[in-house]
């Protein structure tokens, strides 16, 4: 890397001094080649990130006042409907940051409006990767370090939550308490070792407090470099379109298209959250008092990604307790944690259920269309709305008082929903997305309908179709078709039960499937047409392009 | 250890750990007697006691006036006597303090029926409503509306609080937004009413609420919680708009709606200046 003319600037010869050390020149002109391609959902994991970097910024000034201790005090700050009051020196040093420490609660506000929309953009970027297929070969081990990056956000928010020790927050503890006492056999063992002793004892802030500024955040960086080094190594994905394909990526490279757009957008991302932050309350935790076991206030949720959790525990029957040699298996407790155990396996694993079932080894680095996979699509559906479903059960209460229902109503409506939701968002889902695709198979044979009907010489009335033109024409033709896997017999002539299991996953997952159109089709299609009926599109379909 | 049961109940308690022992100076008409001697002083004390506190209410105009009104807008669902009919409760022995409340908050007379009745407009003048407070009084003793020096706003905010987070927080939500109980009841929220008509929905346990009596909390309890009350009603948020201050699931939706949206907004913007 030794250059001709020597540096005459400061600037450069500071610049060279590095470089002749380091190497970064070659680094940065590597990195800084790398493409990317352009769509505004590439942007949500980048949110998500971005929110992070906000949440450690946030997050250390609050470390530097609050005091993780369960030793008693009386409040003595600015307050007045508390001060007196016996409480935690933990919710007394966070009162404190929130009325006493210049830009506390400013910084306590945008800690916590960062952290509902770290996870509101983690979700949807994982729901972006899984409706185009993001996750196929050779994504899926990126699929999961994603979704254990989701888990840990989860358990970030819940242990920062539980931390400045108020009712509300100590009322979640108590249930995660409750849930983990359920659990037969270790449960007690295992919230005595956590609490250390008897709930609440007076370890649990401490505990929580090194999980909650230490280990999970160490896990969620290492984890998170690991997430960005491998979209490095696979490249990034792209929607179909002109010119792109499986063998490359289209867009603009980083440097410096991209470190401008993402630096601007950090500072967009900032000053969403701030202005958020200084305009509307979040947890207002003055208002809740402190923790004390014997009250619950009314309305007590948790934050909206542990909701859906709470939302299971409401949802789950209380009869259905089991008694085994005199133990009660408390199954309102343990229905919860096992059907949300179940779903998040299902998430994490996804990828090597739906390889396995299509038999797809190929690498995808063109992102399906979701109509184009309409079975993974009704199945990400059905997951949203059993999603949806349980997180909205977790607000029961606020239903039924704000729209005047009853509150067992809204329970049974709601158990029923949860159970009938996703069967019909799936049926939906599937039946929208195949008429989508026979949508496009018209449109690319016999092209858009003008509405210009016209009449021939020998009398015959016909619709003059406007063909699209062939930058449209690549989007609509270009996925891959697959078929069912038969069952066939292996090297000793057996069919055994895993094969056949596949066979009928695989038919049902390729069921009414629509082939895209072959270009004989298209030929076909498209040869006794007169010129007089094909006329050639005089500008750019706009109304096509926009619908996508 | 029986410090919690009532004056009256306790002689009953000491009488039968007495006559376990069985002490020959004593017979068994005597542990009548004093059930009796401490069922007339305890009963009558108080009685004697509410009444004095009822003794000045109401002019003998104001309780005929009072009875007109009741027999036009009430009788129908509560009885020519107040004997309560289909449809109403007996108000016999509610008290002034229930009626100033249930009609004083334009919940009576009763709009439709439900599991619980909601506010409306108010119907009478404060006058018509004392002149029916005064006839329903009149019937038998009950709870009388609350004398000024409990409806100040100057208690103890730290007590009232943790009064009222032990008392009241599981149905009205912590700071007094309002909660759902079963079968489409409700904690209605507490913003906006009247020092007067908090005290009397404590004394009085209207619709789905209990009675907190002043055994249960002292009038300076009940003054401390509605200071507390007050203090949070007026007190200014000092982290921005509340949103309702139902706490986590408004904060949850305004994340998605306008946090997320907004960012959304944004992304697509970015995304479409390139092209």
């Amino acid at each position: 890397m030794s250059s001709t003319t020597e540096p005459k600037t400061a600037l450069g010869k500071a610049a060279n001094y590095i470089d002749e050390r380091l190497t970064v020149g070659t680094v940065l002109k590597n990195f800084g080649r790398k493409v990317f391609p352009d769509h505004w959902s590439f942007m949500l994991g980048e949110v998500a990130m971005y929110s992070f970097v906000i949440l450690i910024i946030s997050g250390t000034f609050l470390t530097f006042f609050f005091q993780p201790s369960m030793a008693h005090t009386y409040y003595d700050g600015s307050y007045a409907p508390l001060k007196g009051a016996e409480m935690t020196v933990a919710y007394a040093s966070s009162l404190d940051i929130s009325f006493d420490i210049r830009g506390g609660l400013l910084m306590r506000q945008i800690h916590h409006w960062a952290a509902l929309v770290f996870m509101a953009a983690a979700g949807l970027h994982m729901l972006r990767v899984f409706f185009t297929g993001a996750f196929r070969k050779p994504r899926e081990l990126n699929w999961v370090v994603g979704f254990l990056l989701f888990i840990l956000g989860m358990a970030a928010g819940f242990t920062g939550y539980s931390l400045p020790d108020d009712l509300l927050s100590g009322n979640g503890l108590r249930i995660i308490d409750g849930m983990i006492k359920g659990v037969p056999v270790i449960g007690p063992a295992i919230s005595s070792g956590l609490f250390g002793g008897e709930f609440p004892g007076t370890e649990v802030i401490a505990r929580l407090y090194s999980l909650h500024i230490m280990i999970i955040p160490a896990l969620i960086i290492a984890l998170l470099a690991f997430h960005l080094m491998m979209v490095i190594v696979h490249k990034h994905t792209h929607y179909p379109g002109p010119g792109r394909s499986d063998a490359n990526v289209v867009g603009y490279p980083l440097m410096p298209v991209y470190v401008a757009k993402a630096g601007g957008f950090f500072f967009l991302v900032f000053g969403v959250i701030a202005a958020i932050s200084a305009t509307f309350t979040i947890n207002p935790i003055w208002n809740y008092g402190p923790y004390d076991p014997s009250p619950v206030s009314a309305g007590t949720q948790p934050d909206w990604y542990i909701g859906w959790l709470d939302g299971a525990l409401r949802l789950a029957p209380g009869h259905l307790d089991i008694a085994i040699f005199g133990y009660v298996i408390p199954m309102g407790v343990m229905l919860p944690i096992i059907v949300s155990l179940v779903f998040l396996a299902l998430v994490a694993a996804y990828p090597f259920i739906e390889a396995w079932v299509t038999g797809d080894k190929r690498e995808h680095h063109v992102l399906d269309r979701p109509r184009n996979a309409p079975t993974r699509t009704a199945i990400g559906a059905a997951g949203v709305v059993f999603y949806a479903i349980l997180w909205a059960a977790a607000s029961t209460d606020l239903i039924a008082i704000f729209f005047q229902m009853s509150l067992n109503h809204v329970l049974v409506a709601m158990q029923i929903l949860l159970i009938l939701g996703p069967v019909m968002a799936y049926w939906i889902t599937k039946r929208t997305c195949l008429a989508l695709q026979r949508k496009d198979r018209e449109i690319v044979l016999h092209g858009r309908e003008t509405g210009r009907v016209v009449r021939l010489p020998h009398g015959e009335y016909i619709e003059v179709h406007e063909p699209v033109d062939k930058y449209e024409l690549w989007k609509l033709v270009d996925f891959k078709d697959y078929e069912p896997i038969m069952p066939r017999p292996n090297k000793d002539g057996k069919i055994t039960i895993g094969t056949k299991i596949r066979a009928v996953l695989s038919r049902i997952y390729f069921e009414d499937r629509i082939a895209p159109v072959s270009k004989a089709e298209y030929e076909i299609a498209h040869a006794d047409h007169s010129p007089a009926i094909e006329e050639q599109p005089k500008r750019k379909p706009k109304a096509l392009k926009s619908k996508r | 250890m029986d410090w919690f049961v009532p004056s009256d109940l306790r002689v009953e308690i000491k009488m039968e750990s007495q006559l376990n022992q069985k002490p020959m100076r004593r017979r068994p008409w005597a542990l009548g007697v004093v059930i009796f001697l401490g069922l007339i002083l305890s009963g009558g004390g108080y009685a004697a006691a509410t009444q004095t506190y009822q003794a000045e209410f109401g002019s003998p105009e104001q309780i005929s006036e009072g009875r007109k009104l009741f027999l036009a807008n009430c009788a129908s669902c509560h009885g020519t006597n107040g004997e309560g009919a289909i449809g109403g409760p007996s108000v016999i022995g509610v008290g002034a303090a229930s009626v100033d409340f249930q009609v004083g908050t334009g919940r009576m007379p009763g709009q439709a029926s439900g599991p619980q009745l909601y506010k409306k407009p108010v119907q009478f003048t404060e006058e018509q409503i004392l002149a029916m407070a005064a006839y329903v009084a009149s019937l038998a003793p009950g709870p009388a509306i609350p004398a000024e020096e409990f409806l100040r706003t100057d208690g103890d905010v730290t007590h009232g609080g943790e009064l009222f987070r032990i008392n009241c927080a599981m149905c009205h939500n912590a700071v007094g937004a309002g909660g759902a109980l079963t079968e489409g009841k409700f904690a209605p929220g507490l913003q906006g009413v009247s020092e007067k008509h908090i005290y009397e929905a404590m004394v009085t346990g209207p619709q789905n609420m209990p009675v907190f009596s002043d055994a249960n909390l002292t009038p300076e309890d009940k003054k401390d919680i509605i200071s507390y009350l007050k203090y949070v009603e007026d007190f200014e948020s000092v982290g921005g708009y509340e949103l309702g201050s139902i706490g986590p699931v408004a904060e949850g939706l305004f994340t998605w709606i306008f946090g997320i949206g907004f960012i959304i907004a944004i992304t697509v913007w970015l995304g479409a200046k390139a092209n």
